[in-house]
């Protein structure tokens, strides 16, 4: 592939949290969420992030998102710097990247009819003609145009997942960044949203950063992928070579230990999923 | 009739559970051997949770269970049993692990304590002093660093995995006959779900437990178990040794669920193989086969109940038709583009 643009540059940017005191001799210990990240997304890229809780990869999405700042490091969408950025110079992020969540039940306002809930972004940026694009949107996510006058809750956790991906969509956004978008959901309808994610990508030759803990879910749909672990990215390359030749043992563990179908039925047991690598 | 001559730990026989009327499980049979680990999958909604709270005699209120479950080594039916009498089976011929640690524990107890009060109160060991070194000796077994230190502590000082581990501790503590697991690994990070799941499988096959496990995830069971029973609607639909099932699946459903979290095998435009629709919510299954308005295979013959095919002595499938039994692909699962809108229509 030709060399493309860069849709996501990030530079050695650190987060450092400090808690409130619980002692009344030490300040508590500053937390590092991240420690110096720096990776970059081509245009058109499924980038993956994997790691366990703790590692800091929300605290990265959130950075990404503009919704919290680096302690130092920078940030650029689109080659924008957002880093030294106010909230009210932020609306360029906000329409090139929208965030899906993980939890389609606590990122939807269950008073707000779906129509109203995937227009919100428009609103927020002063388009007009919001009712032709909903009932475009929910038709590009596989629901019914009459889905528009419902409440979240009349829908299961699959179709709620399907209203979070429109909204996202709502504003054109080139760039999407999905939070364990997946992992809350049944089987059955994991790979019927993994498939409209992948559908979706393509259709609008959309940038997709895709979270998740599960690194078999992140081989299926990401060309790259990330592996963070303390703060840090461990080990990075394309998915493919980072599943079959993993050279961080970290990573090594984080494969091991996933149990997948194939392996169970070819005798691996628990003990085996458990070994320090 | 007491106890059973069989040999199984346990025994359900025509489980159902209603509330107001509606049948969220069904007819539900089946029997674990002694020291035998069972799987039980199946989607939100199939009814695997109330079928282990039925057990455990845990349902809440306003469901009701009819049916029979015996326990060996107890001499009344589970169903329908007073709290006095199942208060001195639970966590001591029956143990559970929960999905979420912290809600089964107590925050304002030390953890040794907890440990130490499961064996104090059905009599196993003789004083406060054995049971709380027990209780430490229990810490050991489930790995925790710093064992006598670790039963100081309370719940809130310890991670969501060791918070689980004590939470096994405390199941296995007085070596019950049947260990019943409902998700126990679904809130842990893969990692940490590796070092639950080889604690919770050492810790079966050192006490010859049998096991319930309860999960969605298909590969959690194939590695923990050997016998799986499928789930959907309420029934059981198909069950079997782990090996057979997962290799060659015989109900539709089963076959579907497979080829839909197979992650690494995609079509030639590298999309996976779906199962069409959602589960419907409790109580809203079609009547006859509860799979048939997401089923390809589907015939009228569908609308009426398949009856239990026994393939071998635990095996057997409820379908009217049924994959083939050769270990073929899955391919009667692949139904591509079918609109998923069909769903939307409902509340």
């Amino acid at each position: 592939m030709a060399e493309q643009p860069t849709a996501i540059s990030v530079r050695d940017v650190t987060r450092v949290y400090h808690r409130p005191r619980t002692s009344l001799r030490h300040p508590s210990p500053p937390v590092h969420a991240l420690r110096g990240v720096s990776f970059t997304v081509p245009q058109g890229q499924r980038f993956g992030i994997v790691g366990e809780s703790g590692c800091g990869k929300s605290t990265l999405l959130r950075i990404l998102a503009g919704l919290d700042r680096p302690t130092s490091g920078s940030v650029a969408i689109d080659g924008r710097d957002i880093t030294g950025l106010r909230e009210r110079q932020l609306g360029f992020v906000r329409e090139r990247l929208q965030l899906v969540f993980q939890d389609p039940m606590s990122s939807l306002d269950p008073r707000m009819r779906v129509g109203d809930i995937v227009a919100e972004p428009l609103v927020a940026q002063g388009h007009s003609n919001r009712r032709e694009r909903v009932a475009e949107l929910l038709e590009a996510v596989g629901l019914r145009a009459d889905a528009a006058d419902r409440y979240p809750h009349q829908f299961s956790g699959g179709q709620r997942q399907r209203i979070s991906i429109a909204r996202a969509l709502a504003p054109r956004p080139k760039i999407i960044v999905a939070d364990e978008p997946v992992s809350a959901l049944d089987v059955s309808v994991r790979a019927q949203v993994l498939n409209l994610i992948a559908d979706l990508v393509e259709e609008l030759s959309l940038t997709l950063v895709f979270v998740s803990h599960d690194l078999s879910v992140v081989r299926h749909v990401c060309d790259r992928v990330a592996v963070m672990n303390g703060g840090q990215i461990v080990e990075t390359g394309p998915t493919e070579q980072v599943y079959e030749e993993p050279q961080h043992s970290y990573t090594r563990r984080l494969i091991a230990a996933v149990p997948t179908l194939g392996k169970a039925l070819s005798g691996v047991s628990a003990a085996d999923l458990n070994r320090e690598y | 009739m007491t106890g059973n001559v069989t040999g199984d730990v346990l025994a359900v026989r025509n489980l159902d559970v209603t509330v107001g009327g509606r049948k969220l499980v069904e007819d539900v049979g089946f029997t674990i051997g002694a020291g035998e680990r069972v799987g039980l999958i199946g989607e939100s909604g199939s009814g695997k949770s109330l079928t282990a709270l039925s057990v455990m005699g845990l349902l809440p209120e306003g469901l009701r269970a009819t049916g029979s479950v015996r326990l060996a080594g107890v001499d009344h039916d589970l169903v329908g049993a007073d709290e006095a009498r199942m208060s001195r089976v639970r966590g001591k011929e029956i143990a559970m692990v929960f999905q979420e640690p912290m809600t089964a524990l107590n925050p304002t107890m030390r953890v040794g304590r907890q440990i130490a009060e499961v064996l104090l109160i059905h009599r196993t060991r003789p004083d406060r002093a054995s049971a709380r070194a027990a209780a430490v000796e229990l810490l050991a077994q489930v790995g925790l660093p710093d064992p006598a230190a670790a039963a100081q502590a309370y719940p809130h000082q310890f991670s969501g995995g060791q918070r689980q581990r004590v939470v096994l501790a405390i199941a296995l503590a007085n070596d019950p006959a049947l260990l019943v697991c409902d998700e126990p690994t679904t809130a842990l990070d893969v990692t940490v779900q590796a070092r639950v799941l080889d604690l919770i499988v050492r810790g079966v096959q050192d006490r010859r437990s049998a096991m319930l496990f309860i999960t969605h995830d298909l590969a959690v069971v194939a590695t923990a178990c050997e016998r799986v029973m499928v789930m959907y609607g309420g029934r059981l639909v198909e069950s079997g040794p782990v090996q057979e099932v997962f290799t060659r699946p015989r109900h539709r459903y089963t076959q579907g669920l497979i080829g839909a979290s197979d992650l690494t095998v995609v079509d030639d435009r590298g999309r996976l193989a779906t199962i069409p629709g959602s589960v419907p919510p409790a109580g809203q299954f079609p009547a006859g086969c509860v799979f048939r308005n997401r089923c390809a295979h589907a015939t009228e013959a569908c609308a009426t109940r398949p009856e239990w095919v026994p393939t071998g002595p635990d095996s057997g499938y409820a379908c009217f038709h049924p994959a083939s039994e050769s270990p073929a692909s899955q391919s009667g699962a692949h139904v591509k583009g079918t609109p998923m809108n069909q769903e939307a229509g409902r509340g």
